[in-house]
């Protein structure tokens, strides 16, 4: 009898030791992809400045993680690739405060290493021969580089709409597509495994990328502590070495 | 066009070394009890299992040479074969069973059907051509067994314990039928069973196999007279015993056998059950064989008893009811048997 | 004298009985709750709408397109398994499985690396004939291939294995050769098993993901299934996320039942 009474008891003790955070201090963060290895970087400085403090990463297409923020998943801050998903989380009542715009990403063509099909511009990418991929439209990086194409009056016929930008990198790196629109952070991200064409600015689109802490923060003053180290200049570095432009 | 089989067949421990032989028309039955190696060696005949050593032909045919390394697959070898469950395709109708052959051939279907039409009818099952194998009674499953592996006119016919699927009452009738068929027969046919009514009722030619080797060989009448097997004897009915006739008599064992001049050497003795006498008590008389035994079993058979009694040697003997209740043997197992030397027939072995 | 439901010895334990209740709950409830979410009065006009039905279309042909080479391909391989008797076999069985147990992104990437245009064999087949396999329906069908046929195979081989050779032999015995055999004895008589094997991998296929927009991407129209449709439908248009995933889960459901448990075993 008691043995099974011991085992129900440890097994709510898990259950609720999972729920809840309390006990050792951490920040859930939901962050676009493009921010992957930004985020990282930023976290282990966070981490170091306020010891005991766990950040908790969690990357994705902004439009995932505004879905599921909706849902009710329990993040404690919330950063977007564009202002779009930011405003649906707003809008539903669940941002803490106002949002804050910590950087801007603009976008870059992708290429193999060396440029061997010497691609120059967005012009290019029409060539019929080439094999271009873009991050679907349901992403926000793939509407931007559907807006500078048509900017641009470049019509391309992409091969495939990839779901993460990741992707898009992934698949030119391996050689498997020409080239593809990724942000410019991707193209450093990729360290060497993809070149970066650059877009001049008349045809660029500069992402807008904002900041929030969450209402249904555990912590919130933990969520807004981070929030403010990411718009900090230690932040902001960070931001720049991985290509990101101030705000 | 004979067969001609003289193999070693190895399965994993047991190896069944063995000549057999049969002619054009001849049923040849492979006899023994279970586990000799009969359908290892017929199976070695159809050349579904390989062979070890010799050779095995067929209608003038060499199909296996262990030596040179021959072997002709089963489908080559112009064989019809019939399995102990018959192995009746049971996604077919009993016509397309018997077809099958002559279709495997490239024989066309119109043709097929019509010939397989015309064994079915030969083995009285024409009326069941559009009946699945599951719908079959065992009967009719055995007629269109041997109706399939008849039809494509094989060199050779061999039979996997024809009837041994059958119920009693289907088997006679069913064997009565086999065996107007293996008559009119014109190539050889080898069958194998472990029944010896099925063996003395379809077959021209007996071999016996045990333990792997051919024991004895001969037409039914032969075995009888001169059983060199158990398997003869306990057809025969009658007690077997293998020995070394020496100037004391004949040593089986331990023990010694009283005969009137045994030929020499190693021999078969047999001994009649009706010529066994059961005392109670230790006999005086002429007798020369006599020993102590304790009763094993007791066989009634109509108004005679088979009692089985062992002792120095096991033997069967057969006397009457009345005698049973005389002796009185349900209550006392411990008798004395006797047997006149002049009862013991000997044979060289 | 027949007693109602089965003897008292083989019902089960009432904790046993429970345990399995919350399961059969755990695996319902999600599926119930898509069907009750599924917009089912705007059923016309997703169904009418572009994305659905090109995304339907594609999955359909892909995935009937993976079943015939999943079948082609995968019952010798079942069969030589089966019967075969070679050094190595142990090992060729578990690679042939092994698709069942990789996460199917990583067979996306394998299969990247090896039929990509700079695949391993890839690479000769684009400079020989000019033809690349990735972003084509053709990278799809191998994609759904790829994870299907090991269900195929897997199936069909406990058939052959677990059947009765005798047939076979019996057959022979009669005069006919090996293709012969195959073709009317072998293959026959594992039809039920090979029909089994064949409805679980077309919904396998029909239902795969991770592989598909790995190595084939995703455009719609040409490389875009159902499943990716749903994925990335769900961020945009969730109502006609729903309604795929409920076709996607009828269809699963239609065939499973049609197979009545065969492939695992039962009756």
């Amino acid at each position: 009898m008691n043995g099974r009474r011991g085992v129900a008891a440890a097994f709510l003790g898990v259950l609720l030791a999972g729920g809840c955070g309390t006990g050792s201090e951490s920040v859930t963060v939901f962050a676009a992809a493009s921010l992957t290895e930004s985020f990282e970087e930023i976290a282990l400085a966070y981490e170091e400045r306020h010891p005991g403090t766990r950040v908790e990463l969690n990357f994705a297409a902004s439009s995932r993680l505004a879905g599921q923020i909706t849902s009710g998943a329990p993040a404690d801050v919330f950063a977007s690739a564009n202002l779009a998903q930011m405003d649906l989380v707003v809008g539903a009542g669940l941002a803490a405060g106002p949002p804050r715009t910590f950087a801007t990403n603009i976008l870059a063509i992708a290429v193999e290493p060396g440029n061997p099909l010497n691609i120059r511009g967005l012009a290019d990418l029409a060539r019929p021969e080439l094999l271009v991929v873009l991050a679907a439209p349901e992403v926000p990086v793939g509407r931007y580089a559907g807006e500078a194409l048509e900017a641009a009056a470049v019509e391309v016929r992409p091969v495939s709409l990839e779901a993460t930008v990741k992707a898009v990198v992934t698949k030119v790196a391996l050689g498997e597509a020409d080239a593809g629109i990724v942000y410019r952070t991707d193209v450093l991200a990729a360290d060497g495994a993809v070149e970066g064409v650059e877009i001049p600015d008349e045809d660029n689109v500069a992402a807008m990328y904002p900041i929030v802490a969450l209402a249904g923060a555990a912590d919130p003053d933990s969520a807004e502590a981070f929030v403010e180290f990411v718009v900090s200049p230690a932040g902001q570095a960070i931001l720049a070495r991985h290509g990101f432009t101030a705000p | 066009m004979m067969l001609e089989a003289d193999v070693v067949v190895r399965r994993g421990e047991f190896v069944v070394s063995a000549a057999v032989t049969a002619a054009p028309g001849e049923v040849v039955a492979v006899v023994g009890p279970n586990g000799a190696g009969k359908t290892t060696l017929l199976r070695a005949v159809a050349g579904l299992s390989p062979i070890e050593q010799g050779t095995v032909r067929s209608a003038g045919r060499l199909l296996d040479d262990a030596a040179s390394g021959l072997h002709v697959p089963p489908d080559a070898r112009r064989i019809g074969m019939v399995f102990q469950d018959y192995a009746l395709f049971p996604h077919l109708s009993a016509l397309e069973n018997v077809a099958f052959p002559l279709r495997a051939s490239g024989t066309s279907a119109a043709s097929a059907r019509r010939r397989a039409l015309a064994w079915l009818d030969r083995t009285g099952v024409a009326h069941r051509s559009g009946s699945r194998p599951r719908d079959l009674s065992g009967g009719e499953a055995q007629r269109v067994a041997l109706a399939r592996a008849l039809v494509h006119e094989p060199d050779l016919l061999l039979l996997d314990e024809p009837l041994a699927a059958l119920d009693v009452e289907s088997r006679h009738r069913v064997r009565h039928d086999l065996a107007a068929h293996l008559a009119t027969l014109r190539v050889p046919c080898l069958l194998v069973t472990h029944d010896p009514l099925e063996a003395a009722l379809l077959a021209d030619r007996l071999v016996v196999l045990e333990h792997g080797a051919v024991v004895q060989a001969g037409s039914l009448a032969e075995l009888t007279r001169r059983p060199r097997s158990v398997w003869a004897a306990r057809l025969v009915g009658t007690n077997l015993y293998r020995g070394t006739a020496g100037p004391g008599g004949i040593t089986v064992g331990a023990a010694t056998l009283a005969a009137i001049d045994p030929p020499q050497g190693p021999v078969f003795a047999t001994v009649p059950p009706h010529a066994v006498t059961i005392h109670a008590t230790r006999p005086e008389g002429s007798a020369r064989n006599v020993w102590p035994g304790e009763v094993a079993a007791v066989e009634p058979l109509g108004s005679r008893v088979r009692v089985s009694v062992d002792g120095l040697l096991p033997i069967v003997a057969e006397i009457t009811s009345d005698s049973l209740e005389r002796l009185d043997l349900l209550v006392r197992p411990r008798v004395w048997v006797s047997v006149k030397a002049t009862e013991v027939e000997v044979y060289p072995a | 004298m027949s007693e109602p439901g089965p003897p008292r010895t083989l019902r089960p334990p009432v904790p046993v009985a429970v345990m399995a209740a919350v399961a059969a709950l755990f695996l319902l409830l999600p599926l119930l709750a898509l069907a009750v979410r599924t917009p089912w009065t705007d059923i016309g006009s997703l169904l009418g709408g572009e994305r659905v039905r090109q995304a339907l279309r594609v999955s359909v042909i892909a995935s009937t397109a993976s079943l015939g080479l999943a079948t082609l391909l995968g019952v010798p391989l079942a069969w030589v398994l089966a019967r075969g008797d070679f050094p190595g076999k142990r090992w060729l069985r578990a690679f042939a499985t092994l698709p069942m147990v990789l996460p199917p992104v990583v067979g996306g990437v394998a299969l990247l690396l090896a039929y990509g245009r700079r695949g391993l064999v890839g690479e000769s087949l684009a400079d020989l004939t000019g033809v690349t396999i990735p972003f084509s329906m053709g990278a799809v069908v191998l994609a759904g291939a790829f994870v299907s046929m090991p269900f195929l195979v897997v199936t069909v081989e406990a058939a052959l294995r677990s059947a009765d050779t005798r047939y076979e032999e019996a057959a022979a015995s009669l005069g006919a050769r090996r293709w012969y055999v195959f073709r009317r004895v072998t293959l026959p008589m594992s039809a039920p098993a090979l029909a089994a094997g064949m409805a679980l991998a077309w919904a396998r296929a029909l239902g795969e993901f991770g592989a598909t927009i790995t190595f084939a991407g995703n455009l719609p129209g040409r490389t875009q299934t159902m499943p990716l449709a749903v994925f990335l439908e769900l961020e945009t248009d969730p109502e006609a996320a729903y309604l795929l995933s409920f076709l996607l889960l009828a269809v699963s459901v239609v065939v499973l039942v049609a197979m009545r448990g065969r492939a695992f075993g039962g009756r």
